[in-house]
């Protein structure tokens, strides 16, 4: 068990900086995602706080030892990989008892933590054969039984069900996070997907570009996000963005309103939002309901598309002003293309950015 | 029944035709050519009609026996010594050239060692063979292993991401490219006796201590100065080949194994190596088939010379069939060296084959 910490690390291949100064505590025991689109570094982070790739700049705390020049095997961690990295000419179980044949481990100690690292997974019955007798999710098994046998007080997930099919993956979902609350050790957890993020995390870091765009407890980050960046990330389908003009700023009150939308009153929660300049409105599609007629409610504009997915309904309406929102309804419902539709929503769903709350 | 090959495929056919011909006319049509030249007397040219000869061919080649000798006593019943205390024995000649044993006539000692009084004689019916068989036997146990293991070496060296490793690739690699006649010529230079390159580094290297030696004209060092030359020569080849092997090892395996600790040659023994078995398994074969071949820098450098210690089968199989126009003897040799490589080939697929 260990805290992880991160101060100012940076990483630099060659001119090109990867990471640039991050800041990140893990308490001891917190399952943390970095969650990110392609290329923003979260993987590169994990490595490095594997031993993978050296630090360029910055510390690396784990269990409050500086580690950023200790060998991976000292670093306390365990890595499983995306592609499993089971050694393919090794049974299951060689597999697992990989690192202690390595340090030497005496026959009966190895036998022992092995039987208990399968009983964990319930591979018991998988011990004998050979990666290539074994599905996708068994091999994952597998590289998270060699994993547990080094128990390490650090777990890193570099993307572990991204090779499986779908509904595979919602099983070992699961039962990572089963792992997690029995073993109840750290774990970060590195994903594109954001429902593993969402289901698995006690805390998300959403990176972009090398930086950290916001940490915080997966509702936190849902219902609060600190800029747009995060606001379209999350959530699914993504948030709609309205621009919009701010009539008046009164209290932490902005009116707001264009084209398309009557005004409304919002919370500015801070942001930097004046009299007379733009701002974005951003409100989640499963926050905007159909009003009864299409000149109630606050948005208006025609249907252009819909998607029935049985137990939601997702439309794309073309509003008034030439731009497009998305709405999710939570019921089946039939609206042809060109019908004319209002939307409403609370504004206390609804979030306000700045221009520069771009990042 | 008939198949998609054989109805109304005329163009594949027609296409197919030339380059099958010209495998039958060549390869397959020759091979059985040496079955049938080898159990007969045919000569390259000669006017007498060819005769059946069954196995003799065989016989004449693989002749070989262990004759005993007792030494030789005076009329007292003394053992005979010569000046140096040496035992005295009867000549090998008089025995293979006697009418009282006819089933040794034309034999010739190949060696010979001591037991007890009595010496034990090899006499063997063509003796340049045996040696050459040897030889070659020789040639392939050392040339396999050093070049595979040095092709291995060379290959984990220049698999790492340095800058300028390609020069190094290129480097150990020129050799395969320059043709082996061309290579032993030079290489008749480095070993020269007189002024080799070879006498002078070492010359040298000693401070003027070392005595030239003549690499190529003494008989205990020409056949092991072929093979160090042969596995300079094409250790670059193989090594392409570990390359490729080594490259299709993923990464991540690496990875993991550097998170449990592995150490540089736990790595090797429990990553590199299991995943380069099937390669090894190619290369092992390979080697084997081309050292057995073994022949352009025997002809080059010492035509089988000196004392015949660097004949081998496939130069005597052309000194034969050309040099001394007796095809069906080279025929001959021909067809035991294809039974051996071809023997030794299925035992090493069976003694590498996969166990799971």
């Amino acid at each position: 068990m260990a805290r992880v910490s991160l101060k100012g690390v940076r990483k630099s291949f060659g001119t090109a900086d990867v990471i640039k100064g991050v800041d990140i505590e893990i308490e001891d025991g917190e399952f943390v995602v970095f969650v990110g689109p392609s290329g923003c570094g979260k993987s590169t982070l994990l490595r490095m706080i594997a031993g993978l790739e050296d630090i360029t700049d910055g510390t690396l705390e784990i269990g409050g030892r500086v580690v950023n020049d200790v060998a991976p095997k000292d670093r306390g961690i365990a890595m499983v990989f995306q592609t499993y990295a089971i050694f393919p000419h090794m049974t299951v179980r060689e597999n697992v008892a990989f690192g202690l044949t390595i340090k030497g481990v005496p026959k009966a100690e190895k036998a022992e933590k092995v039987a208990a690292a399968a009983r964990i997974l319930q591979m018991e019955h998988l011990l004998d054969r050979r990666p290539s007798q074994l599905s996708g999710g068994q091999r994952q098994r597998v590289a998270i039984g060699r994993a547990i046998v080094r128990d390490p007080a650090v777990f890193l997930f570099d993307e572990p069900l991204s090779n499986l099919d779908a509904a595979l993956r919602m099983d070992m979902r699961l039962e990572i996070g089963k792992l997690h609350q029995q073993l109840g050790a750290t774990m970060i957890y590195v994903t594109h997907d954001q429902v593993e993020a969402m289901t698995l995390a006690d805390k998300i870091v959403v990176l972009k570009d090398g930086k950290v765009m916001q940490a915080g407890s997966p509702m936190d980050l849902y219902h609060h996000p600190a800029n747009l960046f995060v606001a379209g990330f999350l959530g699914a389908p993504s948030m709609n963005f309205i621009s919009v003009d701010t009539r008046s700023v009164d209290n932490g009150l902005a009116m707001v309103a264009n084209a398309a939308l009557d005004p409304i009153e919002v919370a500015t929660t801070g942001r930097d939002i004046r009299t007379g300049s733009r701002a974005i409105l951003g409100v989640r599609p499963q926050y905007l309901v159909p009003s009864a007629t299409p000149a109630e409610g606050m948005l208006h504009g025609k249907v252009t598309l819909t998607e029935r997915l049985g137990a939601e309904t997702v439309v794309e309406v073309g509003l008034n002003d030439g731009s497009r929102v998305i709405a999710a309804f939570g019921e089946d419902r039939i609206l042809a293309p060109g019908t004319e539709i209002g939307l409403a929503f609370d504004p206390r769903q609804a979030h306000l950015f700045a221009e520069g709350d771009r990042p | 029944m008939a198949s998609r090959l054989t109805t109304s495929n005329r163009a594949g056919w027609g296409f197919a035709i030339p380059g099958f011909a010209l495998i039958a006319i060549f390869i397959v049509l020759p091979f059985f050519f040496a079955f049938g030249l080898s159990l007969t007397d045919q000569r390259l040219v000669s006017p007498n009609p060819t005769r059946y000869v069954g196995l003799d061919n065989y016989r004449e080649l693989l002749d070989v026996t262990v004759i005993t000798l007792e030494p030789q006593r005076d009329e007292a019943g003394e053992l005979i010594r010569d000046e140096d205390g040496n035992l005295e024995y009867p000549k090998v000649r008089d025995i293979t050239r006697s009418d009282d044993y006819p089933q040794y006539s034309g034999m010739r000692e190949w060696f010979r060692w001591q037991s007890g009084q009595n010496a034990k004689v090899v006499i063997a019916s063509d003796v340049v063979f045996m040696k050459a068989l040897v030889n070659t036997l020789v040639f392939v146990m050392v040339v396999a292993p050093v070049q595979a293991g040095l092709a291995l070496v060379l290959a984990l060296l220049i698999n790492q991401r340095i800058r300028g490793i390609n020069i190094f690739r290129t480097i150990y690699f020129m050799p395969v490219v320059v043709s082996i006649v061309v290579v032993s010529l030079l290489w008749r230079f480095i070993y020269s006796g007189n002024d080799g390159l070879l006498n002078n580094l070492l010359d040298a290297l000693t401070f003027g201590a070392w005595q030239p030696i003549d690499w190529l004209g003494n008989p205990s060092t020409a056949l092991g100065s072929i093979m160090a030359m042969s596995i300079w020569q094409a250790v670059g080849f193989h090594m392409v080949i570990w390359l490729s092997g080594l490259q299709t090892i993923s990464p991540t395996l690496y990875e993991a194994a550097t998170i449990e600790g592995a150490s540089g040659w736990q790595t090797f023994r429990y990553v590199t190596w299991p995943g380069l078995r099937n390669t090894a398994v190619l290369i092992l074969i390979v080697i084997t088939m081309q050292a057995f071949a073994v022949f352009a820098q025997i002809n080059v450098m010492t035509s089988g010379g000196p004392l015949d210690s660097t004949q081998t089968l496939v130069f005597q199989a052309v000194v034969r069939g050309y040099g001394k126009q007796d095809i069906s003897g080279g025929a001959t040799i021909s067809v035991i060296l294809f039974l051996l490589v071809l023997s030794i080939s299925l035992l090493q697929r069976w003694l590498t084959r996969d166990r799971r």
